[in-house]
């Protein structure tokens, strides 16, 4: 089983986490095209190599945290936003 | 051969042996096929049968050709017998016991007359695809050829009516993980733990010291006594690392770990794993390799050296390497005549084995015919890599060596050493073992130190530096070995699936030309072995046969497991959490049917639901609703949240008043929906649906946390703080007025959609909100949970005259259908945005922005989607199925009913449906398909409301009477308390006292404060405790730092002002957003202590628990038993190891009954509230 580094807690199982997708900032709802929108929800590039994705540490502290994980290898480091 | 020392009772036995591990002071009788025999304490089954002058022990699958031993291993696929109720045990690992009643398997009526062998006679009958090409068609007589089939199944008898067997699972942590017990592991081991590392050492075999044992016996005790002796060695003989997955996680199956458990799985992390799994000697393909008597030269080495038993009496010896040689030697010296030693380094070779039932005769390729008893093969090796592939590596055929090989370590963490890496002198082997040991130390205790450092728990230890990098590990010499697979004849290749040689030749002639393709085909290394023995000469065969190298050819996958694991240990323990509502012991003693609702545990009805629905109609109804969602919402910027999350408008709800919401997710569609009230200035309660409860907590987090940081609000999760119960009909204002004080329950003061705060039946800060999902008028009562069954059953007594009656959810479920209020999952699915709910009046687009909008917008635009609409059946007695489908009149499907029930209060079906829109005015009618194909007539109603469309019933006009006196309510602990009992601080706790040295204590009636505050900010600097620690306040207050700018604040019983006091003291000028919540009633607490706590933790808990990862003040959140847990390792005074752990209060029940499950074997005796009174302090 995977381990992901928390920030806050440190290394923990997977399975504490719930993985919410690759990091992409939400559209400004009022500029924002339905192309824009569209893209935002409903397609996901899914490349093979390091991702950088949103988990939430559910059963730690709770917290959203950003993880760069390559989607081959599934090594991961923390990731560039906050 | 001195034929006396040879006991008529045991022919085969010999004098004793250097090394040998049987007892020969304890005799053990057993039962062979019914017969009589005896052993020695030590023997496995297999060496005691064969003392006993026994040669063959099974039939074979396809053929049922008599076979004896083998390899003399766990592994060797003729020595899987049936022992009592138990089949396929290994028998030539098994150890006997007194009293076992061993047969043998896949022989009917006998192994020596076995009727299934006649398809022998028929050999090309079974040719490979055989079951692929015969069984095919016609199709109809599938069921005839299964029950043939079955009779050629190998395997023994499941005895149905043996009792379950208990199995659990348990974690491990280590920082060397040494998969092997062979002299490479040993030092290996040995070099790690000297280095720092604490080391876990698994050993597949009985005893520690591989080859060494029969090669070197005093040399392995040595080995193995300096490795029981060395300090942070864990050593785990009968075990083996059967799986490695990614980040070091690997299975142990750890056999008979105790009494009673048959196996256990050790889910272990470690920081490196080294690989020391030695080799496994390979069987040689010539005709007859199969028969008794024919075996490998460590098959006859380990019974002689282990069991001090002959494996013959004339032994013709076929050896290609050293080895073989040893094994000449290591014969003579046990008295058995070698007759011949054919050497395969100067052409000799073996056309074939002859014999009757056994062996009889060796005939060599020159031609020479010698009679033998024994022929001894060693001709090369497989080296079992399979934790290496399972780590990524591929290690290569190197034909110069005639085996795989290991080259390169796969990646940082993972290494190997031993047989599977090179050969060499036990000096060689041991240097190499020592310096993979000490590069596999150094990297785990860098990843160590990381992890301590990067958890907030974690403390340093203090100790030197680790020493300096070890130079590169100087290589191990790569062997010189003849490839040899097969003689001139063709022979058995897979002996567990009996698959020949010929048969992969057929094989690879009819095109399987790839070994994957024709491992499909012909099943080879698909048995039990898995390419253990037959692997590499299955690869020659193929390879030869094509024309191409083996190395072309190509190998098979090794996955896991690398050995047989009963499902029992794969499936443990199962821990499956539930929840309960305070009152749901009431429920359950009153008749209540249960009724699971995701992980609640809930009354469905308590026996008659259509009169539930009467009384409430009539009269009065209470149910309890407590698994609806809760939050505390505080802040200034909540009305933002709520704008943000919900379709229409909370700008200017008051306070003091409640509002209807719906959410969606960005897709537009219904994810939750609920009412929120306003407490205070920036003080809200959210509700939400019993199932939407953790899901739209997690979604507010991330509106929060991702999107809007800038936002000040503290979200806490109260669902279970609170006992709710929703009091609901006509009666239901006098029935609250009785029990509530400081609230005017009056029509005009106390309106629809209002929320009021006040004491109920003695308990002060209940809230009350007019609000009910039934269309009667009625009062949803929180209460503090630990107070929640002193209140309903205050509600019961004081409304014993207006025939108050208990209802459950599915009374509630016919009122609100009644009422035409959707339920979210039940009238909505997946697909179902705002517009198709019905909820066009909710949906305000107006608003700048909020989640789901734009899609929303587009759904206005298109018009598009269901409609939700009320049916009902032309003929009132036809109850359509919930997901019975609507249909056009041309029979076009064009929706489905998504609730019905009969209603009580109209004598007739009612419905909901989804629809399309040309379906959804009302007066169509409309066909329902039912189940059994019938299609019957619905109408559509004008409104979703079935009963009292117009809400006339909400305009009740009882007065509100006098409260009556209440007793000082009882607060209860979060689990039934044992035995006597008595009362600290308005909490009735047990007296009950243990002395065993592990206890577990209900505390739940500590004070809990949750304060939440920036994680950077001024409060954070001043609170006692950062995150990861817990750190006493004062001598009666216990500070957590239980999440990033969170905290929870413990004190002693009835202690909450002066707590209170303390936190109002460090925060009243912080200048930034700071919470207070008390959460004394809505979390459970315990307290877990002595010596074994953590020991019991490891099976419930992943989390690392030794002192530099969470030392006494620690504090962390993790899951326990499936249940997110606080975990507070809290010492006692002197020392004691002890653990407080709490979690949301609904878990409570579970979590306690799990935790004494949990630690039975550790002895965990459950103990009232503690003597002294005091948890906090020491
Ligand atoms: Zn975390």
């Amino acid at each position: 089983m995977m381990q992901l580094p928390c920030p806050w807690c440190g290394p923990r199982n997977v399975t504490e986490f719930r993985h919410h997708g690759p990091h992409s900032p939400r559209p400004e709802v009022e500029p924002a095209s339905v192309e824009q929108w569209h893209r935002y929800l409903y397609l996901q590039e899914n490349p093979c190599g390091p991702v950088e994705e949103r988990w939430y540490h559910s059963a730690g502290c709770r917290r959203f945290i950003s993880i760069t994980r390559d989607t081959y290898t599934n090594a991961t480091q923390p990731g560039e936003h906050p | 051969m001195t034929s006396t020392q040879r006991t008529g009772q045991q022919p085969r036995r010999l004098p004793p042996q250097p090394g040998e591990v049987i007892d020969r002071d304890r005799t053990l009788q057993f039962l062979w096929n019914g017969r009589r025999l005896s052993g020695y304490e030590g023997d496995s089954i297999i060496s005691a049968l064969a003392a006993a002058g026994e040669q063959v022990f099974s039939r074979s699958f396809k053929y049922h050709r008599l076979r004896g031993i083998l390899s003399a291993t766990m592994h060797d696929p003729h020595c899987m017998l049936q022992v009592d109720d138990e089949p396929n045990v290994r028998a030539a690992h098994r150890l006997l016991r007194e009293g076992m009643g061993v047969t043998s398997q896949n022989t009917w009526p006998s192994l020596h007359l076995d009727l299934k062998a006649v398809t022998q006679l028929g050999g090309r009958f079974l040719a490979p695809g055989f079951y692929y090409k015969t069984f095919m068609w016609p199709r109809r007589l599938w069921p005839t050829y299964e029950k043939v089939l079955r009779q050629f199944v190998h395997a023994g008898r499941v005895d149905q009516s043996a009792r379950g067997e208990r199995y659990e699972k348990r974690y491990a942590h280590t920082d060397v993980l040494v998969a092997g017990g062979g002299p490479a592991g040993m030092a290996a081991a040995l070099a790690a733990a000297q280095a720092g590392a604490r080391v876990m050492l698994v050993e597949e075999e009985h005893q520690l010291g591989g080859h060494l044992r029969w090669a070197n016996s005093a040399g392995a005790a040595e080995l193995a006594d300096q490795v029981r002796k060395a300090e942070g060695i864990h050593v785990l003989t009968n075990a083996t690392v059967a799986a490695r997955y990614d980040g070091n996680w690997c299975a142990v199956i750890q056999r008979e770990p105790a009494p009673g458990e048959p196996e256990r799985i050790l889910k272990t992390r470690t920081g490196s794993l080294v690989v020391a799994a030695g080799l496994i000697e390979r069987p040689y393909i010539f005709s007859g390799n199969d028969l008794p008597g024919v075996m490998l030269s460590s098959a006859a080495r380990r019974l002689i050296a282990l069991h001090a038993v002959a494996p013959g009496e004339r032994a013709v010896v076929l050896t290609a390497n050293p080895e073989g040689d040893a094994a000449v030697a290591h014969l003579e010296r046990a008295g058995i005549e070698v007759a011949r030693v054919v050497d395969a380094r100067t052409g000799g070779n073996v056309r074939r084995a002859r014999g009757r039932k056994t062996l009889q005769q060796v005939e060599l390729t020159d031609g020479t015919r010698i009679e033998a008893d024994l022929l001894v093969t060693a001709t090369g090796w497989t080296a079992p890599t399979a934790l290496l592939n399972m780590s990524g590596a591929a290690p290569e055929y190197v034909p110069q060596a005639a085996r795989f090989l290991s080259s390169a370590q796969p990646q940082a963490g993972v290494y190997s050493t031993g047989g599977l890496v090179g050969d060499g002198d036990a000096e060689q082997l041991h240097q190499h073992g020592a310096a993979v040991g000490i590069q596999a130390a150094q990297h785990a205790l860098r990843k160590r130190r990381a992890a301590v450092a990067a958890t907030p728990t974690g403390v340093p230890a203090t100790e030197n530096e680790s020493p300096s990098s070890p130079g590169p590990v100087a290589p191990l010499p790569v062997p010189e070995h003849p490839e040899l697979f097969r003689s001139t004849t063709h022979g058995m290749v897979d002996f567990s699936e009996d698959v020949t040689s010929r048969d992969l030749e057929s094989a690879v002639r009819e095109g399987y030309e790839s070994s994957e393709l024709v491992k499909r085909y012909t099943t080879v290394t698909m048995g039990p072995t898995q390419g253990k023995f037959e692997l590499v000469n299955a690869l020659a065969v193929i390879a030869s046969t094509t024309g191409k190298t083996i190395a072309e050819t190509g190998a098979t996958t090794w996955r896991p497991m690398y050995t047989s694991v009963t499902l029992g240990a794969l499936a443990g323990r199962n821990y499956d959490p539930v929840r309960y509502s305070e009152l749901q012991p009431w429920h359950a003693s009153h008749g209540a049917v249960p009724l699971v609702a995701g992980q609640w545990i809930r009354p469905e009805h308590y026996g008659d639901p259509v009169a539930e629905v009467k009384a409430v109609r009539r009269g009065v109804g209470i149910i309890d609703v407590t698994p609806i969602g809760k939050l505390d919402l505080r802040g200034p910027d909540v009305p933002k949240l709520l704008n943000q999350l919900y379709v229409n408008k909370w700008s200017r709800l008051a306070i003091g008043r409640v509002r209807y919401g719906v959410m969606c997710a960005e897709d537009g569609v219904v994810f939750d929906d609920g009412v929120t009230a306003r407490l205070g200035e920036e003080h809200y309660v959210m509700s939400t649906t019993s199932s939407g409860a953790g899901a739209v907590w997690e979604w507010v987090e991330e509106w929060l946390q991702t999107m809007h940081p800038d936002w000040q609000v503290h979200v806490t999760p109260v669902t279970t703080a609170y006992t709710s119960i929703n009091v609901a009909g006509p009666h239901s204002r006098r029935l609250v007025s009785r029990l509530t004080e400081g609230v005017d329950l009056s029509a005009e003061e106390f309106g629809y959609m209002r929320v009021r705060t006040g004491r109920v039946a003695g308990v002060d800060e209940s809230i009350l909100w007019r609000i009910g999902f039934t269309g009667e008028l009625s009062y949803e009562i929180h209460v503090p949970a630990s107070y929640g069954l002193h209140v309903w059953e205050a509600l019961l007594s004081a409304g014993e005259d207006l025939g108050v009656t208990p209802f459950g959810v599915e009374a509630q479920r016919v009122l609100r259908l009644e009422k035409g209020h959707l339920i979210v999952g039940q009238d909505t699915d997946g697909l179902t945005k705002a517009y198709s709910a019905g909820l066009d009046w909710a949906v305000k687009l107006d608003k700048p922005d909020f989640a789901g909008k734009p899609e929303l917008v587009w759904q206005h635009e298109q018009g598009s989607g269901h409609r939700l609409v009320a049916i009902q059946p032309v003929d009132p007695g036809v109850v359509p199925e919930e997901a019975a489908q609507v249909l056009f009149p041309t029979g076009r499907i064009g929706g489905r009913i998504t609730s019905s029930r009969y209603s009580p209060t109209l004598n007739r079906s009612i419905c909901l449906g989804q629809v399309e829109r040309a379906l959804s005015d009302p007066g169509t009618v409309l066909d329902i398909r039912l189940a059994d194909g019938r299609i019957v007539q619905g109408t559509v109603m004008p409104q979703l409301a079935h009963v009292d469309p117009e809400g006339t019933r909400l305009n009740n006009d009882t007065g509100p009477e006098a409260p009556e006196r209440w007793a000082d309510p009882v607060a209860r602990g979060s689990v039934p308390a044992p035995g006597p009992k008595t009362s600290i601080a308005g909490w009735e706790v047990s007296t009950e006292q243990s002395m065993a040295p592990l206890t577990l204590a209900d505390v739940t009636p500590l004070v809990k404060i949750s304060v939440r505050a920036a994680p950077d900010g001024v409060t954070a600097d001043r609170m006692p405790a950062a995150f990861g620690q817990a750190r006493p306040w004062g001598d009666r207050l216990l500070v957590v730092g239980s999440g990033p700018g969170e905290w929870m604040v413990l004190a002693e019983p009835g202690e909450r002002a002066a707590a209170l006091n303390e936190l109002s003291e460090i925060l009243q000028d912080a200048e930034e957003l700071t919470s207070i919540v008390d959460l004394t009633h809505g979390r459970a607490l315990f307290q877990l202590s002595g010596e074994s706590a953590a020991e019991l933790l490891a099976a419930v808990c992943a989390i690392d628990l030794a002192d530099d990862m969470v030392p006494d003040g620690a504090a962390l959140r993790t899951n326990v038993a499936g249940v997110v847990t606080d975990l507070i390792r809290h010492d006692e005074e002197g020392g004691r190891r002890r653990y407080l752990l709490h979690c949301e209060r609904s878990s409570g029940r579970y979590l306690h009954a799990t935790l004494l499950d949990a630690g039975r074997s550790h002895g965990v005796a459950e103990t009232g509230y503690p003597a002294s009174g005091s948890v906090i302090r020491r």
